[in-house]
């Protein structure tokens, strides 16, 4: 996006939410272990199109592009990642209540 | 309006009402709706965590380690060279090094330090993505990322400057890094004047992120 | 092997698609290397997971009117930008 024209630049700051350090932490840590490289996360990132730049967040395209990777990387399938994210979505209404309970294996949590 | 960064998020913050330690927003996050992108953060980590790839510790540890870096490493990095010749030439022959040797765990970064000086002054920009030396600064700030910053650095550097309260004379040059492959640049502020016999940490508390990407200059002390 | 230091070079102005390291507002101008720094992976294999050879890289220094003719706000203003060998031809 270089060169293109833009509006001025807004200054607002925030803090990350553990949920995007978390992201963060994935990018690092699965490209750091070999599922794929920075350039594998900024390819997904920019196959995902102008769209998702305006509608989604900046984490919010990194896990999506962390997904993308390990994916195709075969580090699990998109079956057991549809099942697992409904499986979440049941645990509790907020990013607090869907983790998983200490000492469980999450398989059969519900 | 394009906003790299979360105009639904701002919305949220009116929920939470106050601000964070540091000044800003809290972000939606642990009593917000869960999200989509959400759940599958909660997916992806299990799942790696599950299949033996990752450990719970790791993921954890690597927040620590993301959260212990701030731009106090780089000013630290700054002052030593602003007091110290030796340390400053070993620092423009190889920034990534010179961190290193002052005990910043920087990982694999390459980082070229570029000098600001009386008639040049640098700028930093990733236009393809959002490149910064995060391994010595901390994550970046927000607009660093966004669309705004990436589209105009390159081409009106001088009026996004402006915007920062950087009003350069016309025989100041400045050069505009992008951060285009595998190098993170850190910019090499001057010293300000005034500061004769300062010790090296009051140097440091001089010494600001945006002076370090060359969206500002240290403070005067 | 690569452009020697102080070399004029230009992008080529090729237009794959896919994921490239090579930003559009350089591709076919004229700069000068500024420095080299040594070998690197090809990204635009790494992206794809493939094997990856490794490229020189260089930093290349591109004057403002350059790249951006009368637009530019101040002609001798300067952008340097990483480029890998693959890119550049000698002018």
């Amino acid at each position: 996006m270089g060169g293109q024209s833009a509006g001025p630049i807004c200054a607002d700051q925030h803090d990350f939410a553990l949920w995007e350090k978390r992201v963060d932490a994935l990018m690092v840590l699965c490209s750091g272990a070999g599922f794929f490289t920075v350039d594998g996360l900024r390819r997904a990132l920019e196959d995902m199109g102008e769209e998702a730049f305006e509608t989604m967040s900046y984490y919010e395209r990194w896990i999506a592009a962390i997904n993308q990777n390990l994916v195709e990387t075969g580090a699990y399938t998109l079956e057991e990642l549809g099942q697992r994210m409904d499986e979440i979505a049941a645990r509790g209404p907020t990013y607090a209540a869907a983790q998983k309970e200490a000492g469980t294996d999450g398989a059969s949590h519900g | 309006m394009p906003h790299d960064h979360h105009d639904h998020d701002h919305t949220h913050d009116h929920d939470h009402g106050g601000l964070s330690p540091s000044g800003h927003p809290y972000r939606a996050d642990n009593d917000a709706p869960l999200s989509y992108w959400q759940r599958m953060e909660i997916a992806v980590r299990e799942l790696m965590i599950e299949k033996g790839h990752l450990t719970a510790d790791q993921v954890s540890a690597q927040i620590d380690r993301m959260d212990a870096r701030s731009p106090a490493n780089g000013a630290a990095v700054v002052a030593r060279a602003w007091v110290d010749p030796d340390f400053r030439a070993r620092l423009l022959a190889d920034a990534g090094d010179a961190s290193r040797e002052m005990g910043f765990d920087i990982g694999p970064l390459h980082l070229i330090a570029v000098e600001n000086t009386e008639d040049v002054h640098n700028l930093i920009v990733c236009t393809l993505c959002s490149c910064y030396p995060r391994n010595l600064l901390g994550l970046p700030p927000d607009w660093y990322k966004t669309r705004e910053y990436r589209s105009r650095a390159v081409r009106e550097p001088r009026a996004v400057l402006r915007e920062f309260g950087l009003d350069l004379p016309d025989s100041t040059t400045i050069r505009v890094h992008d951060s285009t492959a595998d190098m993170r640049y850190i910019v090499l502020p001057a010293r300000p004047s005034g500061t004769d016999g300062m010790d090296q940490d009051a140097l440091a508390a001089l010494v600001t992120r945006d002076s370090m990407i060359g969206t500002g200059l240290p403070r005067q002390p | 092997m690569g452009p020697a230091m102080a070399e004029r070079v230009r992008v080529k102005a090729m237009m794959p698609p896919g994921h490239v390291r090579t930003p559009s507002y350089l591709r076919g101008k004229t700069g000068v290397i500024e420095r080299a720094l040594g070998p690197f992976p090809n990204p635009e294999q790494l992206a794809y997971g493939l094997p990856a050879p490794e490229q020189p890289l260089y930093r290349v220094r591109f004057t403002m009117s350059e790249i951006w003719g009368d637009a530019a706000e101040r002609p001798s203003d300067t952008l340097d930008a990483e480029i890998y060998a693959h890119w550049l031809e000698r002018v």
